[in-house]
């Protein structure tokens, strides 16, 4: 195993160069995740649609290494746009082939640049580092769906 | 340094076998994660693995000659391990870590059957660069009896800063690291014992990164109390100490409870036994005194002034190696004045998993994160550093190595 095959150029790319950072109105929720093994930390916003069925907008803030910052970044770019329904399939995706030890190599159609992350599965270290944005994400879409769900029954 | 003359490293690296590992990067193992966990001899291994084929019994249980054996190895452990810091036998109680002696005293320290117990009004007292094991167990102790929970700050080379909190009678515990985990900073343990006895408080000393590498006399420190941890010194996991003053050990009432801590035992009351005994509640960890009696041994028979000598070797080398590279920051003092073993740095442009990451790829071991000492990293305006934490067994030339894959870190990443 060596290290480019960890650190694939996209990943290095999408590091050095986030896709949809910073934070963003309107939102309809956010959250905020740390890795307490590491201290790393993401503060992360949802906005869906006005029927709530659709991820409209992800925005987001945090520090950490170049696998959770990078993994994030591919996150809004494959989900922004979707329903909630496939964002959703795709988090499990994702989080299917990163914790998978290598033994699942990702669908390119569903994950996009975020099949460059099998590699990462290789080190179960890093697994939660990939994970960080992506589980903020579902988090964050749950809680907006919940409050949308309470706006309507008004 | 002429001490370290003294020290036979090849020999010593040829008891250590997993030294000759090599890793999945295809280089030999450089371990330098000793302040995480230390690895072990086979002296140790075999001490271990003597007792467990010779003389394996219940410990101060029944009277058949396994068990004579089985108590006298535990109680031989007992006398090598307090001979080694400086403390007598009947002083020192066996935990599963040093975390458990810990939270033993703060146990202790927040029952008013103690004399010394806290309560409402009393202050704790802390600092700002304790291991989580040194500052949880106070915050809860606080919560618990009503007591308010102080700190020392920290400076800016990460020592404890004396101006930054003054004691008062308040004050009923000042609990300290003796060397920072992170900053490898080395505590002025005399001074800080002095303004504790002056306003009556008691002291509790986390010894786990000074003992393993350096000589260590709980006696001439005059602390009441100190922790340690087996497996950081080359001893087995499952194993802590603590360190009691004997008088504070006999008045104080138990933590944990159950069989082998009792004196009588009616359906009404029990009465306990003395000290140690009373805080070794359950069958005890044997095999792992005896082999923690074996790292003493070993570590006494290095010479810990030798021991200490080589590691401060290492810590100049990586001190001076890691000041050559422009984009790093040592978290901690940049020379060897009152420095022990750690070396925590950050990397600008480079986060600290990134560069273990690029380190590991390079067989070289080190640790990332917090280091179980969030505050002190809060403090410092970072979520984590790399660190590289040195043993007896470790070698310039690993010095080299991880100077080298930090170097390597920062290209990759430029």
């Amino acid at each position: 195993m060596k290290l480019e095959q960890m650190y694939q150029e996209v990943i290095l790319d999408h590091y050095k160069h986030p896709h949809h950072r910073g934070l963003r109105e309107p939102f309809g929720a956010e959250v905020h995740h740390v890795n307490p093994t590491c201290g790393d930390e993401v503060t992360l916003r949802v906005a869906l649609s006005e029927d709530g069925e659709q991820v409209t907008d992800i925005s987001y803030d945090g520090q950490g290494c170049s696998i959770s910052q990078a993994a994030t970044s591919v996150l809004t770019d494959q989900v922004i746009g979707l329903t909630v329904g496939d964002a959703l399939k795709t988090v499990a995706a994702f989080s299917e082939m990163v914790s998978s030890r290598g033994t699942v190599d990702g669908d390119e159609d569903v994950l996009g640049d975020g099949v460059a992350f099998a590699g990462v599965a290789k080190y179960p270290a890093r697994v939660k580092c990939a994970l960080l944005g992506w589980l903020a994400f579902k988090d964050a879409v749950a809680q907006a769906s919940h409050r949308k769900d309470l706006e309507d029954k008004r | 340094m002429t001490a370290s003359v003294d020290l036979d490293v090849t020999g010593i690296r040829a008891d250590f076998p997993i030294l000759n590992r090599v890793m999945r990067g295809g280089h030999q193992l450089a371990y330098l994660d000793s302040g995480a966990t230390s690895q072990k001899p086979m002296q140790v291994l075999d001490a271990e693995r003597e007792f467990l084929t010779t003389s394996n019994g219940a410990v101060h249980r029944g009277a058949h000659q396994l068990m004579e054996e089985s108590t006298d190895a535990y109680e031989q452990g007992r006398a090598d391990i307090a001979a080694f810091v400086g403390a007598d036998a009947d002083e020192l109680v066996f935990t599963k870590n040093a975390t458990e002696s810990l939270n033993l005293v703060s146990y202790a320290l927040g029952d008013r059957r103690f004399e010394n117990a806290v309560g409402p009004g009393d202050v704790i007292v802390t600092t700002e660069l304790e291991h989580h094991a040194n500052l949880i167990p106070w915050q809860e102790l606080a919560r618990r009896t009503g007591a308010t929970l102080r700190w020392y700050g920290v400076t800016d080379d990460g020592r404890i800063d004396l101006d930054s909190l003054q004691l008062d009678e308040q004050v009923k515990i000042v609990a300290f690291s003796h060397h920072s985990n992170v900053t490898g900073a080395i505590a002025p343990v005399g001074e800080l014992v002095a303004r504790a006895k002056a306003v009556g408080a008691l002291t509790v000393l986390d010894a786990c990164q000074s003992v393993p590498h350096q000589p260590v006399d709980f006696h001439t420190l005059d602390v009441d109390y100190a922790a340690f941890s087996g497996h950081k010194m080359l001893g087995p996991t499952g194993i802590g100490v603590l360190y009691g003053r004997r008088e504070l050990l006999n008045a104080m009432p138990p933590f944990l409870t159950g069989g082998s801590m009792i004196e009588t035992v009616t359906m009404e009351a029990t009465t306990y036994a003395p000290a140690p005994q009373r805080f070794e509640a359950g069958t005890p960890m044997t095999s792992q005194v005896v082999g923690l009696g074996a790292a003493a041994r070993y570590l006494d028979t290095l010479g810990m002034p030798a021991v200490e000598a080589h590691e401060n070797e290492l810590v100049a080398a990586a001190l001076e190696g890691l000041a050559a590279l422009p984009q790093v920051r040592i978290v901690g003092p940049t020379t060897l004045e009152h420095r022990g073993s750690p070396v925590s740095f950050v990397v600008d442009g480079v986060h600290a998993h990134d560069v273990g990451q690029v380190l590991d790829d390079e067989g070289v071991a080190v640790r990332v994160g917090h280091h179980c000492a969030w505050p002190l990293h809060r403090r410092f305006g970072i979520a984590a550093t790399a660190r590289a934490s040195f043993a007896v067994y470790n070698t310039v030339d690993e010095v080299d190595r991880l100077v080298a894959g930090v170097k390597r870190a920062v290209e990759f990443f430029s």
